[in-house]
């Protein structure tokens, strides 16, 4: 009995002691002259691939500063989530309180986008910039002083579209789209000059996120309508696009940003030549052709290996994003003190010429870019890409109406915007 | 307490009452309880039918209802509708007869069940791919799984016979780590497979003008495998092993059956079938991580609503859980989803052992 | 007389037969017998105190140090740690809690315990008040937490009446589904769950000035409830209530033939799991500040699923050791394994432990005990009415 209470104190203690010593000693020491970035983005579950391709844009405009910024070395302390907001909460929290970084970037998707602004607000001390995160919300409502995005978002991605379907003949269309957030404020962005310049969209077909079988909805798109607009993302775009031609389809077909991006071009199995025409738009295009742009690819594919062919819209929006940081903590020369305020004065003038067109932000702290529509063209090699046929420049979240009238709209919903007749 | 001195009436007698305990050479009263309760039976049994049948007109009505309205509104989206809810059926059967093989008669509720159906699309597309055949592509899905399952069963599940609980804790730490470690080897892209073009084009058919050629073949294909199982299990010694598994598995063993034996190939068979669903699916639906979760969800469905280990009442519930799904997304397309829960929760509060489940 | 009035006694009268032997032992002259007497209470004392530490088994060291330990904690480590592991673990654990009674006590694994707590944390974000006023009512705090645990409750209670009709493995394939089901209600429905986006800015209240959102204050809260729930679990074992669960566990048609009516037992049973955990989703959803669907999918579902098998489901204890062990693990694996693969840890690790140790590591530790400890035997009677 002795010896067991003996082997059992001790190894309480013991265990004591090593919950002490993680508590205490993970803190870690941090030397004074590196500076801790960190970096979120989803490493697991659905958007892995994206969040890997994210981590290497942030990673790329690091290089790009020569690992240095304001002086300073810069460490980035990289952590993950699975798209979830509650993941991307604690994993920023970790970030911020755990091993204490005093720059946030991130996160991927749109409504961890929300969770982390609002987690910001209480942060007040640290700077939190935006990943890829393209939710209108994060920026319209109830902003955060210290959550900056200095990429355009879902809605303003499809600023000029609508003109351009317009002009190809599609006078009467039928939307199919998911049924959440990001999808809102997409097609919001596309009926806000399609409707007022005399489109229709005769009706939307809202499907559950994750549908894999479009049959019904294949079965309902009416006969007098001059093209779909498919506002779906990854694998529910490559099903539908395959079941619509099974289903003897021929509609032509207009794209939201993520309906026929590289990784549906991509997909691993016989392309489609119904493909081939789509017209798309997005804050950037494989074949944008600058020499800044080329340069980036360049970069991009001399880096990483094991990366996309092309740089993904993921690495492009970190990589803006990751650099507007380093560059501001150039001009401040990595002073951060005072609450940051110096450091996020010198944010908000950051102006500099990406890769896809200028970047910089508006007061409220969101994106003001360019938006490049494309279409779905074949390459000499047979395989597919999305060639630039216009650019948008200066489109900001009031999607070319004026302020009021963006009021009066409000956000991207279910049956906002609506122009059925 | 003796009886004398009790006036005669005092005692129930015998004659009254009729009780079996009527002293033999009683005429009449002797056969009184046997004909009430013969009698009494009878309404009982017409009351359960009644009740039954209540029950059906109860729940046929709207739907009778409902579809003569959907049909004078726009007849073709009523039958393409009905039409893809029987092919998505045949899909679900495929995966689901699989399943509920193996729980009838080895009572493992096998959760890994997707991630066989994960496994055996990607082999297959990877055999596909480099040898250009579908065919081959569905044989090998079949093949692929039907070995991995055999593996489980006989490295892992046959140490554990007896524990249920432990077994599926099993099957659900299994489908945990291949679905991880399939995201690995494939990544997280989308696969799409390459069937020959004949099947892959569009039919047109009366009242619905054009349909998926796949989709039709898929139909055809469950049939056929539907017919298969029921061959295999009614007319051939090993599926009359498996169907007496089923029924009486210690009786199996004691009448000198290898049961091990019986229990490995039905499991190598329900996990092929699995991977053979699989290939086919993918083809119609696309291949992704995420996809072993959505089909094991509506295994399970189907298998709730048609009964565990009844083939056909596999065939019944995803016949249910097709339609309803397709007429769901037609129709009401915001819980089309839920939907087809509503259903598995209706069925359960009916009939907790399903459709044709075995009343315990 | 109960078990430990029972022993205190006997130990009592033991020490006063043994200090009265003693002083008889030593005949001491008169003169010395006034130093005698007072030397008599201090030995009394002393043995007193002696037969005190002879009777404090092991097990009591090991709660005094686990007590200590949880109440210190907070002095220990830094407000992350205070938070987002030590609040967050309890909080978790509380909820696989639930189901270690429902799994381990009654049989019936069920994997909708999640569900339960997601469903209490949206009803108090609908009641209350969140970033949604068109939905939320606005209602004070204190009305909301009623309605949502009893609601909560209510509706754990409709599930388990669902289930519990069938033999005890269906339990986990009907509740996985109805875990499901309501997964995809809360994301398609905007009326009453507002879908994708779910809730924000759902917050702890302040009461009497001590605000629930700092670190501190809230990890106390969460003690408490934890420990409330702990304490509840182990007297409700030994309760009537809970014995005639753990019959029905083992042997439902002869508690049947003994007269309980093993459904309503069972309906009971998921009942109070229920409750336990809704009140760990309100506390969750209070930690989190927000609630969306993903809260409630099949990843979160199967999660508490492996906390509670991780630690072993044979004792109430087991849920909090394996909630601390997989936030420990959800939060650092990333520093020490690619993250990635971070399924793939959890997963292994959960296979190991059903493969080798079905009782967790609690039973991990009993095995360990036995092979290296002393040769005695381990705790008779509670055993039995564990």
């Amino acid at each position: 009995m002795k010896a067991m209470k003996k082997i059992l104190t001790r190894s309480m203690l013991g265990t004591a002691a090593v919950a002490a010593l993680m508590g205490g000693l993970v803190q870690g020491a941090w030397a004074q002259e590196t500076l801790k970035v960190g970096v979120l983005a989803s490493l697991e579950g659905p958007f892995a691939a994206p969040g890997q391709d994210s981590m290497r844009g942030a990673d790329l405009a690091l290089k790009h500063h020569n690992g240095m910024a304001g002086g300073k070395k810069i460490e980035f302390v990289k952590v993950s989530s699975d798209a979830t907001p509650d993941k991307a909460v604690n994993s920023t929290r970790k970030a911020v309180e755990q091993d204490k970084v005093q720059i946030m970037i991130g996160p991927l998707s749109g409504d961890e986008g929300i969770a982390v602004k609002n987690y910001a607000k209480t942060q007040p001390n640290i700077t939190f910039i935006n990943g890829s995160s393209g939710a209108q919300a994060a920026t319209l409502l109830d902003p955060a002083p210290n959550f900056f995005r200095f990429n355009t978002e879902g809605a303003q991605w499809m600023v000029g579209l609508g003109e351009h379907a317009l002009a190809k003949g599609y006078k009467r269309t039928f939307l199919i789209a998911e049924d959440y957030g990001f999808p809102y404020s997409q097609v919001q962005g596309f009926m806000a000059s399609y409707c007022a310049k005399g489109g229709k969209v005769i009706d939307k077909a809202w499907v559950p996120l994750g549908t894999k079988d479009y049959a019904s909805v294949i079965a309902k798109i009416p006969k007098d309508i001059d093209a779909l607009v498919v506002v779906l993302g990854g694998s529910d775009a490559v099903n539908f696009l395959t079941q619509y031609e099974q289903a003897g389809g021929n509609k032509p077909m207009v794209g939201g940003s993520i309906t026929v991006d590289q990784t549906v071009l991509n997909f691993k199995g016989k392309r489609r030549e119904s493909l081939l025409g789509t017209a798309s738009a997005g804050p950037m295009a494989d074949s944008i052709d600058t020499p800044e742009w080329k340069k980036f690819v360049a970069d991009y594919k001399a880096s990483f290996k094991d990366g996309f062919p092309s740089p993904s819209l993921f690495a492009y929006l970190y990589y803006i994003n990751t650099k507007a940081a380093l560059d501001a903590l150039d001009v401040v020369k990595g002073d951060l003190s005072g609450g940051q305020k110096a450091y996020r004065d010198a944010l908000q003038k950051t102006k500099f010429m990406g890769p896809a067109g200028e970047v910089r932000i508006d007061d409220n702290r969101n994106g003001v870019g360019t938006t490049y529509i494309t279409e779905v063209t074949k390459a000499a090699d047979g395989s597919f890409y999305n060639k630039v046929v216009k650019t948008v420049p200066n489109i900001s979240q009031t999607l070319g109406l004026s302020d009021a009238e963006f009021k009066k709209m409000g956000l991207g919903s279910r049956d906002v915007p609506d122009c059925r007749k | 307490m003796s009886p004398q001195g009790r006036p005669k009436g005092e005692f129930p007698s015998v004659k009254h009452e009729g009780t079996l305990m009527s002293p033999p050479g009683r005429p009449k009263g002797e056969f009184r309880s046997a004909k009430h309760g013969g009698r009494l039976m009878t309404h009982r049994q017409t009351a359960m039918t009644r009740q039954q049948w209540a029950l059906w007109v109860i729940f046929s009505a709207p739907i009778a209802v409902l579809s003569v309205l959907a049909v004078t509104d726009n007849a073709p989206l009523f039958f393409k509708t009905f039409l893809n809810g029987l092919t998505l059926a045949s899909l679900y059967f495929l995966v689901a007869s699989g399943f509920t093989l193996v729980f009838g008669l080895m009572r493992n509720v096998n959760l890994a069940h997707g991630s066989l159906y994960l496994f055996g699309a990607y082999v297959g597309w990877f055999v596909g791919e480099h040898t250009g055949s579908w065919v081959l592509a569905v044989l090998a899905g079949f093949f692929a799984s039907a070995l991995l399952g055999l593996l489980m069963q006989l490295l892992v599940f046959r140490h554990m016979q007896g524990q249920d609980l432990r077994q599926t804790l099993v099957t659900i730490g299994l489908s945990i780590v291949l679905a991880d470690l399939m995201l690995w080897a494939w990544g997280a892209e989308i696969y799409t497979f390459d069937p020959p073009a004949w099947i892959y084009g569009s039919t047109t058919l009366p009242l619905v003008e054009k349909f998926p050629t796949y989709r039709l073949v898929v139909l055809l294909a469950a049939i056929a495998i539907g017919v298969g199982l029921w061959w295999l299990l009614a007319r051939t010694r090993i599926g009359m092993m498996i169907r007496a598994g089923v029924d009486d598995r210690g009786m199996l063993a004691a009448s000198g059956v290898n049961v091990q034996l019986v229990f490995a190939v039905t499991f190598a068979i329900g996990a092929g079938l699995a991977g053979l669903a699989g290939v086919v699916g993918g083809t119609a639906l696309s291949i992704s991580p995420g996809e072993d979760t959505r089909y094991l969800l509506a295994s399970l469905v189907v298998v709730i609503v048609g009964g565990m280990g009844s083939v056909g009442g596999a065939a019944i519930g995803a016949l249910l859980i097709g339609l309803a799904e397709q007429f769901g997304q037609a129709y009401a397309p915001t819980y089309s989803v839920v939907f087809t829960f509503v259903i598995m929760v209706v069925a359960l509060a009916f009939k907790p052992r399903g459709i044709m489940g075995k009343a315990a | 007389m109960s078990a430990a009035k029972w022993r205190r006694a006997m130990n009592s009268s033991n020490a006063a037969a043994l200090a009265p032997s003693r002083a008889s032992a030593h005949a001491l002259p008169s003169t010395l017998r006034s130093t005698v007497n007072d030397s008599a209470a201090d030995t009394a004392t002393r043995h007193w105190m002696s037969s005190a530490w002879n009777a404090l088994s092991l097990r009591h060291l090991a709660v005094i140090a686990v007590i200590a330990i949880a109440l210190l904690y907070p002095v220990l480590a830094t407000p992350f740690f205070t938070f987002q592991i030590g609040a967050q673990s309890l909080a978790l654990g509380l909820i696989a809690l639930s189901l270690t009674f429902l799994g381990g006590y009654g049989g019936m694994v069920s994997l909708a315990q999640m569900t339960v707590a997601g469903l209490a944390g949206y009803l108090f974000a609908i009641f209350g008040s969140s970033s949604m006023p068109a939905i939320s009512l606005g209602w004070p705090w204190w009305l909301a937490l009623v309605f949502a645990l009893t609601l909560a409750t209510a509706f754990a209670a409709a599930v388990g009446w669902l289930s519990v009709r069938t033999e005890g493995i269906y339990t986990i394939m009907i509740t996985l589904a109805i875990g499901v089901a309501f997964f995809y209600l809360a994301q398609q429905n905007y009326t009453l769950f507002n879908g994708f986006q779910g809730f924000s800015k759902v917050t702890a209240p302040s009461v009497a000035g001590i605000d629930f959102r700092e670190p501190l204050p809230f990890y106390y809260l969460v003690l408490v409830c934890a420990s409330g729930g702990y304490f509840f679990v182990k007297h409700l074992v030994r309760a009537p209530f809970g014995a005639a669960l753990q019959g029905i566990r083992d042997n439902p048609r002869r508690m049947q033939a003994l007269g309980y009516n093993v459904t309503a037992h069972r309906v009971g049973g998921y009942a109070v799991a229920g409750l336990l955990a809704a009140v760990g989703g309100v506390l969750m959803v209070w930690y989190n500040g927000r609630i969306s669907p993903g809260t409630v999918g099949t990843g979160a579902m199967i999660n508490i699923l492996i906390i509670a098998v991780l630690g072993g489901m044979k004792h109430p204890i087991g849920a909090f050791v394996g909630a601390i062990v997989f936030v420990l693990l959800q939060n650092f694996a990333i520093d020490l394994v690619d993250r990635e693969r971070f399924n793939l840890v959890i997963g292994g690790v959960f296979l190991a432990i059903v493969l080798f140790s079905p009782d967790g590591l609690l039973g991990l530790w009993a095995k360990l005990r036995s092979r290296f400890g002393p040769g005695t035997p381990t705790f008779k009677t509670k055993r039995r009415l564990q």
